[in-house]
């Protein structure tokens, strides 16, 4: 295998290992902008991937299953509102309780109704989304460079792989030239503005949180129908977290919320690849070493380091009418 | 015909439990006219704003808006009536632009686009109006707070408000700030809007206002035409009854140098120069005051000498003694007694019994147990003891301290201080949030000091307050002493030194 191939060949898993982060760190900046930390994403993303694969086992379709995936994360969506909107709860604690509940909670269900320790089912045909082929590729295949780029990167993926990076500009314009977007980033910065002028600060909050449902429902959806197929224990593998981590790094903007999930997906993809190889000089090189780089990146970015990232300043603090 | 009056407001009564806040209020405003409300904290004054703007139901009575009595069940309905509010602290978006934050809630459609090139308009036409000039695409927190101001109230403006309701605006402002805020609110109520300026500071009514209402424990004591009014009046009827509003005192009998500054700097946590190569002398038996508008260098100064922020560069001597650097404990044993700017953060733990704060930083001291157990009893017996002597209410040391009033409070914290009988006294704000009662008590207790040889430094934004309590007076401006006058110089002449105008 040259150089080239083993590029093309990582390259192609960064994509697939990003999209999972795409819609997470999206669903979670929908919310933290909106001023409600959602340290739950894990679990939301967790319970999607469980409730799509069981859907899509029992109804043979993928797009049911996506439907169901999205249907449960809203509803963890909507206990995290419950707990720290209406009942002004912690978030950190709401959110960490929703992760425990889905990691045990998808096991037992699992268990009780397949009996096989907890995966559920293998999905396959109309199942799971499978790959698409865009028109051209296997005719580009033998283009010099862009002909591998286009039929093994660009082309070959599944429909959720694109749909992530069109949530990506979608998640820009909603922000930043719609009215729910100004609105939705005046309440993570200053709710009482948004009381004082004549909005409601709850059903704001509440309906961002259903946004950052839906994007988590994709996330779970793309691990357990699209990615793989089947759900299996603990498939999230906290990548709920690293999402989070990708969206201090982005400090809460859309297109590098992006391209900070393309990176660690990239770390990700070297530390597979990189799995029982030597490089020369050095010797073979402990994949942990790349599975802790976007944790490392991003205290090395909260320390300061890397310009000054600013949490939206009313996040976490449940808003309270004052007098 | 007469046309309708503004406002109307009959029999308004509002109760939060046992609390009765607004007793059968009456109220009429003329339509273009500047209106005040004045009265101690705790009057009532904001609550009746809030059952105004919507934010509280009122329990029984009638509001009118240009004759026709509505119902005010949220802010929307408010600001749908033509009423617009500019908060005591500001609802803006800081990091937003002028443009959004006066867009927010009033957007125009779903998407953006539309409503901004209009909005852009408005602002101009507005501008040109009224003589509002803001920049729409400047960023709120990158503007001086004067400006912010303008933004609230252009956002009123922008909704269509008829009537302006200015809750303390002044509070934050230069007093060349204020008077620019004073001549937009004369050109607004020119051109036939209605403004209700709600304040504690008797100067402003007396300078800006038609009339004026004056608010005493819940009820509407008193409406003036301000022309036929005075300060000692309206004062008076704020009270309940007369107040020295100049604080009586003899001739100052300074001794020696107690507390010395020297050529001190102090940087904060950015790295900014908050207190830029500053020095005086404290003396024994006198009062030095140290005016200045807020955030000009006096709270660094103060955290400094108390031994809460480590100096860059420079000397704080005691008796000769230099002390920089010392932590606060070490200081107070040293005879530095501190009643710090804001109770709610640094004087008091709010969550805390009253005995409790009573001794706080004191809680060491022998008399109040031994080793590491406290002796409880010792320790409320000393808080009744303060209780009584202060006139603390209610008189109950057992009662959380966030219960008590910003008067109250403020007492528990002096009394602590002072009854320690220290060398020096270091007071920032000693006012701030406290009704005109406690005042008059707090500076009689501040003069006393004086009178008993202690060294006092008084820190405040209240230049009347610095005026009649100060034996000198050094202003700070952008981290420098500026100037050094004495109390009876001219307010006009202080004033240009606190705007760095000298």
């Amino acid at each position: 295998m040259d150089y080239f191939d083993i590029f093309v060949s990582i390259l192609g898993s960064t994509i697939r290992l990003s999209i999972p982060l795409i819609f997470t760190a999206l669903a979670g900046l929908f919310s933290e902008r909106a001023g409600i930390v959602d340290i739950g994403l894990e679990g939301k993303m967790l319970a999607a991937a469980f409730a799509a694969a069981c859907l899509a086992y029992v109804s043979g379709s993928a797009w049911i299953g996506l439907l169901g995936g999205i249907g449960i994360s809203i509803g963890f969506s909507m206990i995290h509102g419950f707990a720290s909107i209406t009942n002004r709860g912690n978030q950190i604690v709401s959110g960490v309780a929703l992760n425990f509940i889905a990691a045990g909670l998808t096991i037992v269900l699992g268990q009780a109704w397949f009996s096989q320790g907890g995966r559920t089912p293998g999905l396959t045909g109309d199942a799971r989304f499978s790959p698409i082929i865009l028109p051209g590729a296997d005719f580009m295949r033998d283009v010099p460079i862009v002909g591998p780029l286009y039929a093994n990167v660009i082309s070959g993926n599944n429909i959720l792989t694109y749909l992530a990076f069109a949530a990506v500009p979608l998640s820009w314009w909603i922000l930043y030239r719609t009215r729910f977007g100004l609105r939705l980033r005046a309440v993570g910065e200053n709710p009482a503005a948004v009381d004082t002028a004549g909005i409601s600060v709850s059903w704001l909050r509440f309906r961002a949180l259903i946004v950052t449902g839906i994007l988590g429902g994709f996330a779970g959806a793309y691990l357990a129908i699209a990615q793989s197929a089947a759900f299996i224990n603990n498939m999230s593998a906290g990548k709920g977290y690293i999402a989070l981590a990708a969206l201090i790094f982005a400090k809460w903007k859309p297109v590098p919320v992006m391209l900070a999930c393309l990176l660690f997906g990239f770390l990700d993809a070297v530390a597979n690849f990189m799995q029982g190889k030597s490089i020369p000089m050095i010797g073979e090189v402990p994949v942990q070493i790349f599975q802790a780089l976007p944790y490392v990146l991003t205290c090395i970015l909260l320390a300061g380091f890397i310009g000054i990232a600013h949490p939206p300043k009313a996040g976490g603090v449940p808003y309270v009418k004052e007098r | 015909m007469t046309p309708h009056p503004a406002i109307e407001l009959a029999g308004i009564d509002k109760s939060f439990g046992a609390v009765h806040a607004n007793k059968n209020i009456n109220l009429t405003v003329a339509k273009g006219s500047i209106h005040g409300i004045i009265g101690e904290n705790g009057a009532g004054k904001s609550t009746l704003m809030s059952i105004l703007y919507g934010f509280y139901q009122a329990d029984r009575g009638e509001i009118r808006i240009d004759g026709k009595p509505i119902t005010i069940r949220d802010s929307q309905t408010a600001i749908a009536s033509g009423i617009g509010m500019v908060h005591q602290h500001f609802m803006l978006v800081e990091n937003f632009t002028v443009l959004e934050n006066v867009m927010l809630g009033a957007e125009g459609g779903q998407l953006l686009a539309k409503g901004v090139a209009g909005a852009r308009k408005e602002l101009k036409r507005l501008e040109a109006e009224y003589g509002l000039d803001v920049d729409p695409d400047a960023i709120i927190e990158e503007l001086p707070v004067g400006k912010q101001q303008r933004v609230e109230i252009l956002k009123a403006l922008y909704r269509g408000a008829e009537i302006l309701i200015l809750d303390e605006p002044t509070g934050v402002l230069t007093p060349a700030e204020a008077d620019h805020l004073f001549r937009i609110l004369k050109v607004l109520r020119d051109q036939g809007k209605t403004i209700l300026l709600i304040t504690h500071k008797l100067r402003e009514i007396m300078a800006i206002t038609d009339e004026v209402s004056v608010m005493r424990r819940g009820e509407m004591v008193a409406t003036r035409k301000t022309a036929e009014t005075t300060v000692e009046e309206l004062a008076e009827l704020m009270v309940g009854r007369r107040v020295l509003l100049r604080v009586e005192k003899g001739e100052a009998q300074p001794g020696k140098v107690l507390l010395s500054v020297k050529n001190l700097t102090v940087k904060d946590s950015r790295g900014v120069t908050m207190v830029d190569d500053v020095s005086f002398d404290v003396r024994e038996g006198e009062i030095l005051g140290i005016a200045g508008v807020a955030g000009n260098g006096q709270s660094e100064l103060l955290e400094a000498i108390a031994g809460i922020r480590k100096p860059t560069s420079g000397e704080i001597l005691i008796d000769g003694q230099p002390v920089a650097g010392l932590d606060p404990a070490r200081l107070r044993e040293l005879g530095l007694a501190h009643i710090p700017e804001d109770r709610h953060h640094m004087g008091l733990v709010l969550k805390f019994e009253e005995y409790e704060n009573s001794v706080l930083g004191y809680h060491r001291d022998p008399r109040y147990g031994r080793g590491a157990l406290l002796d409880l009893d010792a320790i409320r017996k000393d808080a009744e003891e303060k209780i009584a002597k202060y006139d603390i209410r209610p008189p109950n040391p057992r009662l959380k301290t966030a219960n008590f009033s910003g008067g109250n409070q403020q007492k528990i914290v002096v009394a602590r201080e002072i009854e320690r009988d220290p060398k020096m006294l270091i007071i920032g704000q000693p006012t701030r949030g406290v009704d005109i009662g406690a005042i008059e008590f707090i500076h009689r207790r501040i003069v006393e000091m004086r009178d008993a040889q202690k060294a006092v430094l008084l820190v405040s934004v209240e230049l009347d307050e610095i005026r009649s309590l100060s034996d000198r007076i050094i202003v700070m401006f952008a981290g420098k002493v500026v100037g050094e006058a004495t109390p009876d110089a001219g307010e006009q002449a202080l004033g240009m030194m606190m705007a760095g105008a000298v």
